[in-house]
Formats: structure tokens, sequence, C-alpha cells
């Protein structure tokens, strides 16, 4: 069994009260942190572990903690990044309804390090229930003396604020985040200045995700080195995957990162393969704006060894053979998946959700998914799937925010791979429109 | 003024050295040089949502981005992706490509492509015509076809106050109205609504824009979506003459143009400095209540390019200087121009292929809102 640091103690029934959590040796690292530690240490420990952003960007948490701004007089602010959104990512969701005082407590050790007195959980608007879940535990936190003035008699006071967000996947970016919680349009910034440096209401800020911040307990209680031990080279501990597709068990996984793709694909202890009588056609590592991969192209990289779980053996080859592990969203297709369908469907998302402040995003996403549109309605012609290929280079790097490069990565990436498809789909109208109708290559249509 | 001198920064824009303040951006080093030199006018990057005395502006059009080939002497990695040029501030050894990269001319025409797909080409018809940057924007650095064969989205004309007109069909959302009134007047009641490519700008439920300094959006606005009531379809830009004149004035400066048909004042605008931004913001009283000579002291002409259609007319053709980018541009795509295919003059073939062409967009606009 791989080891569990989130999700341990999951299973246990009540988890989700301060007692049964209390129990199962919960707090304990916040009472460390505080009691034994100065704010400086904690951030050394985060650094020395080596966690990762765990919300797709894959930015070292600690590094990013050391660039926070600290002039006099001017309040600090940890937000925790709960908007989460993207097609196929459902692990912080699961997390937070789960065993939210984790995530409370990763926010009281956080905030501690970061030298701010009022931190905020940024919750999708949608998950509902989810902030009903997290507002009652911090209620019970707070009665226990954990939150509030005071905590521990250690002169350290932290407010814990959950916020519900406006339902928009662009309010997921940092700064549309911010911009959100101001209550203003959740539009993205222009960077520079970065959140560290000016952020909520104008004063330096972090913005980390549910995963990355969850894990600041086992760190405290075990150190940075025990983590850094887990894992493999600079993909340190373990990770959420949210899997989900034409798989044998699609659920919520915590693997050590390093296992490989096929274990993780296959294993019972995972997703348990394929659907019985399919196979592999495509997958989708990382979340819908992660490069789609076909099947001779996941379980080795481009230098022939076994693909990994991690962040840098799922980008080896850049995106010609590879693509990202971004938030761990694992979406399998078998050979009864359109991948054009498929591709519209993402492409549908990104254009809905765009905010419209920039121009390469705000027309881009459009064309694309209309032109999709017509492809997968069997209107297309020849030259637009060059277009498709023009439009997201144009689009991909330009826009002020990542949702941009999202968008983008999806249409190119699916037709890098998966070309002969569209083709089929522009010169058999007809059969490609069928309800249920799928190119399975030049073989079988022989 | 040694010290000054010694905090200057050293850049070097498109092969030009410049020396700038720091906290300059790399629009306004660009700036500074085509001030010092016109005939460089061509290397400043345009801008569409970009205006300086606008707060906050910049970053949204994406029609300045620019290479940053070595980020400053201390770290001179190139920057990973193109960067905004107005609001990206220059660093001491910093070396900029515009002009003379590829990359940044081929971005710069997809950006047109954008801005174009949902602002209709009507400029015979537009009151901005002679006065849109985007016009201009296209004419040196777009192509002379589009890729979009789909449906375009329309909007009905309205009055979003007493002064203004909104035409969200040509609206491209820079943003500048929103910003202008969010600064410079006291409640704003008017923004942007919906997301992506929904977005549009509107007044609140029932509100309408009638605050004193309200004209100023129509200033702003880039492309002919926000319009003057009392200017509409009296004239066409080039046929005025444009005069700076001032009066006393208790909200504003009080400093115009003028801009006359004969002896008659058809408009007044708030005079505007090289780069088409307004210099001091006016009030609606000098602009929409003063239209006679007698309430204004004249003073001269305005100072027009002359390679501005307003100057159309009114200089030798032969003295009127060409610009010099467009026609690099010109040249640099006369190459790949395919000459193999057939010439078609028959007037007949044109006519039928763009019948057909209509129908095929029609049937797709069909099929696409039964889908």
């Amino acid at each position: 069994m791989a080891k569990k640091i989130l999700t341990e103690h999951i299973n246990v029934p009540g988890i989700e009260t301060f007692d049964v959590y209390r129990k199962q040796g919960g707090y304990t690292a916040v009472e460390k942190a505080i009691k034994t530690m100065t704010p400086e240490e904690v951030v050394e420990e985060a650094k020395k572990s080596g966690v990762r952003g765990r919300g797709g960007a894959g930015f070292p948490m600690g590094m990013k903690w050391g660039f926070l701004a600290k002039p006099e007089g001017v309040p600090r602010y940890l937000v925790c990044n709960a908007d989460e959104s993207e097609p196929g990512t459902f692990k912080d969701h699961h997390l937070m309804k789960s065993i939210p005082h984790l995530l409370i407590e990763g926010m009281i050790i956080s905030s501690y390090a970061l030298g701010a007195n009022k931190s905020f959980i940024y919750v999708r608007g949608e998950l509902m229930y989810v902030i009903r879940i997290l507002e009652k535990a911090i209620e019970e936190a707070k009665a226990q003396g954990f939150l509030g003035k005071n905590i521990l008699g250690s002169g350290y006071d932290l407010e814990l604020v959950v916020q519900p967000g406006g339902g928009a996947y662009i309010c997921g970016e940092e700064t549309a985040l911010l911009e959100s919680l101001e209550g203003k349009r959740g539009n993205p910034r222009n960077k520079p200045p970065f959140p560290a440096v000016k952020g909520l209401y104008q004063s330096p800020t972090v913005v980390n995700n549910v995963e990355s911040i969850a894990n600041m307990s086992w760190i405290i209680n075990n150190g940075g080195d025990a983590y850094a031990a887990i894992g493999v080279g600079r993909s340190t501990g373990t990770k959420l995957i949210s899997a989900s597709g034409h798989i044998q068990k699609p659920g919520v996984y915590e693997i050590e990162l390093g296992v490989s793709v096929d274990e993780f694909l296959n294993s019972d202890e995972y997703c348990g393969g394929i659907r019985k009588g399919h196979y592999l056609k495509a997958l989708v590592a990382g979340g819908s704006s992660v490069p789609i991969l076909p099947a001779n192209l996941i379980t080795k990289t481009a230098n022939g060894e076994d693909r990994l779980m991690t962040y840098e053996s799922l980008s080896d080859g850049g995106f010609a053979t590879g693509t990202m592990l971004g938030s761990g969203g694992f979406i399998v297709f078998d050979e009864t998946a359109c991948i054009v369908r498929n591709t519209w469907n993402f492409s549908r998302f990104y254009h809905h959700e765009s905010c419209g402040q920039c121009s390469p995003c705000r027309e881009g996403t459009g064309w694309m998914e209309k032109v999709l549109h017509r492809i997968e309605h069997g209107h297309g012609s020849m030259h637009d799937v060059d277009l498709l290929v023009d439009i997201s280079k144009k689009i991909e790097g330009n826009t002020i925010c990542p949702l941009g490069d999202a968008a983008a990565w999806p249409v190119a990436s699916a037709i890098r791979h998966f070309r002969d498809e569209f083709v089929w789909h522009i010169t058999n109208p007809h059969e490609a429109t069928q309800p249920g109708a799928v190119y399975r290559g030049e073989m079988e249509l022989a | 003024m040694e010290d000054i001198k010694s905090q200057l920064i050293k850049i070097t824009f498109d092969g030009i050295e410049v020396e700038v303040e720091p906290g300059t951006t790399i629009m306004q080093a660009a700036r500074k040089i085509a001030e010092a030199d016109e005939s460089q006018a061509a290397l400043v990057p345009p801008a569409m949502c970009y205006y300086k005395p606008l707060n906050s502006s910049g970053g949204k059009c994406r029609a300045c981005l620019v290479k940053v080939a070595q980020g400053s002497a201390k770290d001179p990695r190139p920057m990973p992706k193109l960067v905004p040029s107005c609001i990206t501030q220059v660093q001491e050894g910093m070396v900029v490509e515009n002009t003379i990269n590829q990359g940044v001319l081929d971005t710069r025409k997809s950006i047109v492509e954008f801005l174009l797909i949902n602002h209709p080409l009507d400029c015979p018809i537009c009151d901005q015509a002679g006065e849109c940057h985007l016009q201009d924007f296209a004419f040196e650095h777009g192509s002379v076809k589009t890729r979009y064969e789909e449906e375009r989205r329309t909007f009905d004309k309205i009055d979003i106050g007493p002064h203004v007109q909104l035409h969200m069909t040509r609206c491209i959302l820079c943003y500048r109205c929103v910003y202008t009134a969010d600064q410079i007047t006291n409640k704003r009641v008017h923004g942007v609504m919906n997301r992506g490519d929904a977005s549009e700008i509107s007044t609140y439920i029932e509100k309408a824009i009638d605050n004193d300094f309200s004209g100023n959006v129509i200033d702003v606005c880039p492309v002919g979506a926000l319009t003057d009531k009392t200017f509409r379809f009296k004239q066409r830009v080039w046929f005025t003459k444009p005069e700076d004149a001032h009066r006393d004035c208790d909200k504003c400066c009080g400093k115009v143009t003028l801009w006359y048909r004969g002896d008659e004042v058809l408009r007044v605008t708030a005079r505007k400095n090289t780069w088409g931004e307004v210099n001091d913001f006016i009030c609606n009283t000098c602009r929409f209540e003063k239209k006679k000579t007698i309430d204004w002291v004249l003073e001269g002409p305005t100072k027009v390019k002359r390679s501005s259609v307003i100057s159309a007319n009114k200089y030798r053709a032969d003295l009127v200087k060409k610009p010099d980018f467009a026609l690099k541009l010109a040249a640099s795509q006369f190459k790949p121009i395919d000459d193999s295919r057939a010439y078609e003059t028959d007037e007949e073939t044109i006519r039928q292929q763009s019948i057909e062409n209509n129908d095929k967009a029609n049937h797709r606009s069909l099929l696409a809102k039964n889908n």
C-alpha cells in the first residue's frame, strides 16, 4: 500500500467532526508549530518538503511563501483557492467535504508562517453544502481555541473566513479570485505586480490550493525532509488524482508521486483498468486544460522509459509527446470516445468561461468553439483543421491569464495526435454525425 | 541634474538606444524615441485599450505586445512570452524588439483579425471613420481578408444618455469608457455585462449617463461605438476644419478643439496629444452647449499630422509624407502572394461567388440555430 498523507483517516466515521479528527491526531501540528516553532522555521519546513502547488501550476510552495513582501504596518493575507471547477478535476471538493479539519489545520499553520491574521477559503459557489461543512468545522475549531484571538495562549490571532465564489471558472485564476474576493467582477489582473507584493486589498497575499495547504499538518508533524523523501526527484510527496472516464473504478486516489501511469491506470489499487471489452484510446492526465495523449504515448516517455505520475515524466518530450500533471484530473477514453466531440465539448467550456477581458481569449475561444461545432455537426471543410491549429497558436501565450493557454492546448493537441479523426469527420459528414459515431481508424473502416 | 542623469535607465528598442526615467513603460520609451524623431513614429506599438490619462488602462487588447529579447543587464535571459508594452516597465539593459521581430508582427496581425471578428467594417457609414484607431491599426498591421465565416453578433443602437449613443456592434471592449466614468465622474452608471464574447457595455437597469462629464466617453472610444448625438451624420471628419479655442469655464479647463464646416461649429471635442489621447477632459457644457464662435476665444488651426485623413484635401499630395512602416509591411507581404491563381475580372463570376458565399453563411447560421 502506498503512503497516505491526506487520506489516511478519510474513511474514519465522523472524521468531519472536531472530536474524531482530534482523536486521530488532528491539530497536533498546530500545537507544535505555534508553541515550538517560529514562523520562519515553518516556512523553512515547507521549503525543505519541496511540496509543489497542487492547483495545476506546480510551483514550489515554500518558494512562493518566500516571495511574500513584509512591509511594516500592512496586513498580509493567505487565501485558499478552493474554486476547483476544471472538467475532470474534483479532488479538492472530496477533501473538503470528507475531512474539513485537515484544511483548517493547514490554514492555521500556513497563516502563522506567513504572519496573516485574517485568511480566506474561497470556495466555488455551487458547493454550498461544502461551505456549510467548512463553516461548521471552523466554529468547532474556534470553540476549542484553535482559531480566533490568542490561539493556544500564544498571542497569535487568526480569523478564518469561508467565502462563496461567483461560480465562474476564471475565478480560480489567482488574481481573478482576489478581484472576486474584493467584491468586483472576477477579471484577472495584469502581472506584475504579483499577489505576493500587491494582492488582496493591495496587500501582500499568498494564494494556495486546498491540497497544497492540507499537506502542511503532516509536514510539520513529520518534518519537511520526511515529506521530500516520498516521491521522485523534484516531484515530492503524494498527490490526489481524480480519475474518471472509461475505467473500472472512477474516484479520488492518493498516489505517491512516481508511481507509473501504467500501474495507476491498470492496478486494482487505483483505476482497475479500462472497462471490460474495450481498449485504451486516449488520456487527459491533468484536467481538461492539459494536452491529450494517444494510447501509444501514455505509458512510455520520449526516451522509451516508463512514464511516471510526476511533473517531469508526464511532460517529457514537451507537448510533442508529453502532457502535464496539472491538477490531477485523470480522464480516460476508450475506443468508443469521439475525440472531435470531446474537443468541441472542452472548447465549449472554455468559450463559456472566458472573462472576455483580452481580445485573443474573448474572440479566439469563441471562434475555435464555432469551428469545432461545424466539424462535429458535419459542416466542416478541410482548411478548418489548419485554421484551428493557427487560432490556438495565436491565443497561446498572448492572453492576460492562462485561460487562453488552457483553451488552446486541448484543441492543438487533439489535432496533433488525432488529425485523422478530424479529417474523417469532414470527409464523412453523414457517417460522422450519426448517434454514437466514432472514428476507429483506417483499418476498421476498410 | 547629475543625479537625475545617473538614475536614467538605458534600453534598446528596435536597435535604438534610449534613456528613460525609472518606472517608464516600454510604450512610453518608444513614444519618447518618436517624439525626438518624428520619422520613427512607426516604431511605437499600437494601443487600442491603453490610454495614458486613465489609470490602470492597458494590457487588455494585446495590440501592443512586444518581444523582450533581453530582460535586463543583470538577467539577460529573454522573456518567454510576448509582453504588453503599455504596462511593462523597463529595466536597465533591456532589449526590446517590435517592428524587427516577425513573431510580434504575426501576433499583431492576428490581434487585428480577432478584433475584427465582431467589429463590422462599416467605415463608409461609421461616424468614427477618419478618427478610428482600429481602422489605422488594421490598415497598418492587418490582413486584407478574414478567415472568419461564422455569424457575427449585432446589436440595436441605444441612447445611453441625452448626449451619447451606443452602438455595441462596433465596440471592441477596450474598457476605456468604463475607466473614464470611474475616474472623472462621481457615479459610474455603466459597465461591462456578461463575459467572454457575450460581453457588452451597458448601463445599469433604467440608468442613463447624464453627468456633467459624460461626453468624454465619446472622446476615449477608439472606434465608433460611442458617438456624439449632436454630431452624428452631420459631416465627415475630413470635410471639417479643426481650430483650437478656449473659454472660461467653471467646471473644466475650457480648452477645446472646434470642428468647423464653413462658419458653423459642428462639433466640440477635447484637445488630444500626438497619440490621440485627451490632454484635459472637458465638461458637457463646453462640448454640447457652446457651438457658436462667439462663445470661444480662437487660438488658431489645430496641428494635424499631414498623414492624417483629417488633412485630406488641405495639403498638396506631393508634400504628404507616406508612412514608412506601411510600405515596409506591404513589401514584406508582397512575396507570399500566390500569383498562380486565376485572375478573375469577370464581374458576373465575382457576383455569383458572393451570392454563393452568402448562401453558405446563411445556411450555417440556420444550422447553428437549429442545433
